[in-house]
């Protein structure tokens, strides 16, 4: 299977791989994907309390190159966004913006998966309820 | 000079030898001849060909000419040589033996014997790759007609105790078939010395062209018979209908000779740079090679890198070197190798492996390559793990609940 160029450049060079302090209030973790299906994510957010924009986004892959891509694109778009802002990312315009095949698809959701999982960390952590999210069904 | 990219998927297919290419040219253009054409020097030519080739295959494998029934491949003689003694031994039982890393082309066809009412019994491996004699042994019952179990795994490169298969199998009066695909031409296979009844292989895993096999049918002790699976002119000793793909089979005599001459020199120099890439690459940490290192093709090692996978893995370099992960993950399904579960590993490490399979062509300049490539690739994807994250900070990956997938 061919991968598109943005794939591609991604895995050549990941923006935002690295790991954010797990234990800081204003850092969500985001840990989605199991070993046994081949694709783990992890995605960190760290908001600023007062304005509530996220300042900065890390990640960590383990999976195939459109995993990586996914998440690492993931995290670009986090930064600067508002937490409501990020929550209105959406699969699909992963697989638009980096081209992915429907076989791959299911890389996307996993980073929107990964997306919601670290503001629902987030949250807790700041005494806010989790958001309920539908389940996402592709994989 | 190093030419890119490198080619070290030669389980999935060698490329031609030159002087295999030379042998079958003449059979397109000049000596077209119908091998089956009884009454014109054209068909004469090629008649006499195809009779030259089946001499060259015979030798290689021990066998006598008229023991060699050609095919379009391994996948037919596979079938041909199960659903064949199937059907012919249809009033002596429908029991048969196989083993649960055999190739797809063995296993499928045994599921359709299931569907059409014979009995499979799948033998497991041990963590090396090889079947237990003694469930072998104990599996076969009055219905057992054959004992279908593979030379070499195409994946991990594992050699199975053929001789003690074939011992245990004339013991109980029950035949014996292998698909010897990647064994043939690259380590000595003897159907009388390995007591084989029956076994399949293919041209173009050992130099030869593509869409040309062999199904071996023993004549003598016990003399053996295939019910045929096609209809038609009778071709191939009423075994194997259709008319003889001459280049083919002279290409296949022709690579079959070459590696009877060639395959001690051969092993020796693959071997020792299988052992280099596999030494190299074993200095990286978390790393594995699957399957037995003792009983085990001299081209093929298996290796798992925890942590990372496969197809990640692959990318890193496949534009430079051609590698086949262990793991199906570039199909639509995202399961992991069959025979690498089989062996026990854990998913990650299957989702984590890499399949070498060198060649006559193989030179020491591309294994330094691979090894430097490989390397590199591993520990950056390992940098951008969380796995390998959290294997360095000590956590058990087994205590994690992962999410629903």
């Amino acid at each position: 299977m061919a991968y598109s160029e943005k794939v591609i450049d991604h895995y050549q060079n990941p923006k935002n791989v690295g790991t954010l302090d797990k234990a800081s209030k204003n850092v969500g973790t985001g840990l989605v994907g199991a070993p046994e299906c081949g694709d783990v994510m992890r995605l960190q957010i760290q908001v600023d309390d007062a304005t509530g924009v996220i300042t900065d986004a890390k990640f960590k892959t383990f999976g195939c190159g459109s995993a990586i891509a996914s998440s690492s694109l993931a995290t670009e778009w986090l930064k600067g966004k508002s937490v409501d802002e990020a929550l209105k990312i959406d699969n699909m315009d992963i697989v638009e913006e980096l081209n992915l095949p429907p076989v791959k698809i299911h890389c996307s959701v996993l980073a929107e998966d990964a997306i919601k999982a670290a503001i629902n960390d987030y949250r807790i952590k700041n005494g806010m309820e989790a958001i309920k999210f539908e389940e996402s069904v592709v994989h | 000079m190093l030419k890119l990219p490198i080619y070290l998927d030669n389980n999935a297919t060698t490329p031609m030898d030159p002087r295999v290419l030379e042998a079958m040219t003449p059979f397109f253009l000049q000596h077209f001849g119908n091998a089956a054409s009884r009454n014109h020097p054209f068909g004469w030519e090629a008649e006499e060909a195809v009779d030259y080739a089946r001499e060259q295959v015979a030798k290689l494998i021990g066998a006598d000419p008229k023991e060699v029934i050609f095919t379009s491949g391994a996948t037919e003689a596979d079938n041909l040589g199960i659903k064949g003694v199937f059907e012919m031994y249809a009033s002596k039982g429908n029991h048969i033996i196989t083993a649960t890393t055999e190739h797809k082309a063995v296993l499928d066809t045994c599921k359709h014997i299931e569907k059409i009412g014979g009995e499979v019994t799948y033998l497991q491996v041990n963590a090396e790759g090889l079947i237990d004699l003694k469930e072998l042994e104990a599996a076969i019952k009055p219905t057992t007609i054959l004992i279908a179990i593979m030379y070499a795994n195409n994946e991990i490169g594992t050699i199975q105790p053929i001789k003690e298969i074939s011992a245990i199998a004339r013991k109980n009066g029950v035949l014996v078939f292998t698909d010897a695909t990647q064994a043939v031409g690259k380590v000595p296979v003897d159907v009388n010395k390995d007591g084989i009844d029956l076994m399949a292989f293919s041209a173009h895993k050992m130099y030869g062209p593509k869409g040309v096999g062999a199904l071996y049918v023993r004549r003598k002790n016990p003399r053996v018979k295939v019910t045929a699976q096609m209809d038609g002119g009778g071709h191939e000793r009423g075994m194997r209908s259709g008319t003889l793909n001459v280049p083919g089979i002279v290409g296949f005599g022709k690579a079959c000779e070459l590696c009877m001459l060639d395959m001690e020199a051969d092993t020796k120099r693959i071997s020792k740079l299988r052992d280099k890439l596999e030494n190299a690459l074993m200095l990286l940490e978390e790393a594995y090679v699957n399957g037995s290192k003792e009983h085990r093709l001299p081209h093929v090692t298996n290796i798992s890198f925890k942590h990372v996978e496969g197809e990640g893995l692959l990318m890193g370099f496949n534009k430079n070197i051609a590698l086949s992960s262990g793991s199906a993950c570039t199909s639509a399904s995202l399961e992991p190798s069959y025979v690498l579960k089989a062996l026990g590993l854990g998913d990650d490490l299957a989702h984590s492996s890499l399949r070498f399979g060198l060649s006559r062509f193989t030179t020491e300049e591309e294994i330094d390559y691979t090894v430097k490539a490989i390397s590199e690739t591993v520990i950056k994807l390992r940098e951008m793990s969380p796995l390998w994250e959290m294997y360095k900070e000590g956590i058990d990956l087994n205590t994690i609940e992962w999410a629903a997938h």
